[in-house]
């Protein structure tokens, strides 16, 4: 299980390998996310995000079978193209890998004490929180059994 | 009461710090009661914490709701809706 908060890039091949090496893994999931058109600022609240990140990964541990997983999160300064972001998840079989990757995903983007702040042809602004992301999170809380987060 | 309050992102910089220690007159029991403290500032403080104003808080780097209690010791964090991923 790994999860890094960090100004470096990551190298997903070099992850996935790290995280299959049971005989019981018969599937990775990852997600990769990529910073679009425009240069940005990424801050954090330290402690606080490796916190929030284990929470999720435990809660995707208690819904699904995975076997192992990584979860990289960069903050700094990102230029187009940059990775920001990558979850892993190696399981027994594809649809736990799956839902357990997009799961944890989903749950990242309100829950992780994340800022994006771009640079515009008007200056640094703040990117304004996405009611769809909140949706993407709830989607998950009407599975049954499902006790959510905070 | 002492304790930690930390300021993150569009709130930090309207405030102009990232953290202080708090010294609070007793009464003050929960994160909305301590956020009507910091707003009685008056100026960017009211701004940025006013009321209408989309906030998110933590205590003790857990997401905490406005009713949340606060205790001596604790680490009290205000921000706006987190946008990473």
């Amino acid at each position: 299980m790994k999860i890094s908060v960090q100004a470096e890039d990551f190298d997903l091949g070099f992850e996935i390998e790290s995280i299959s090496k049971r005989n019981s893994i018969g599937a990775v999931a990852s997600f990769v996310g990529l910073v679009r058109d425009v240069s940005m600022a990424l801050e954090h609240y330290p402690g606080m995000t490796e916190r929030a990140i284990a929470k999720i990964v435990d809660e995707a541990k208690s819904r699904w079978q995975v076997i192992d997983c990584a979860v990289i999160h960069r903050y700094g300064a990102l230029q187009p193209n940059d990775q920001i972001v990558m979850v892993a998840v190696a399981s027994g079989h594809r649809g736990d890998a799956f839902a357990a990757c997009e799961f944890i995903m989903d749950y990242l983007k309100t829950q992780a004490p994340f800022w994006k702040k771009e640079q515009t042809p008007e200056g640094a602004q703040w990117v304004e929180a996405k009611a769809d992301d909140d949706k993407a999170t709830e989607r998950w809380a009407k599975l049954p059994g499902s006790s959510g987060l905070g | 009461m002492k304790l930690k309050v930390l300021y993150f992102a569009s709130i930090r910089e309207k405030v102009g710090r990232d953290a202080e220690e708090l010294d609070l007159p007793a009464g003050i029991a929960t994160v909305a009661a301590l956020r009507g403290h910091l707003q009685a500032r008056g100026g960017a403080w009211a701004e940025a914490l006013a009321d209408g104003k989309l906030l998110r808080t933590a205590v003790n780097q857990d997401m905490a709701k406005t009713s949340a209690p606060i205790k001596a010791g604790d680490e009290v964090a205000f921000f706006p809706p987190v946008t990473g991923g």
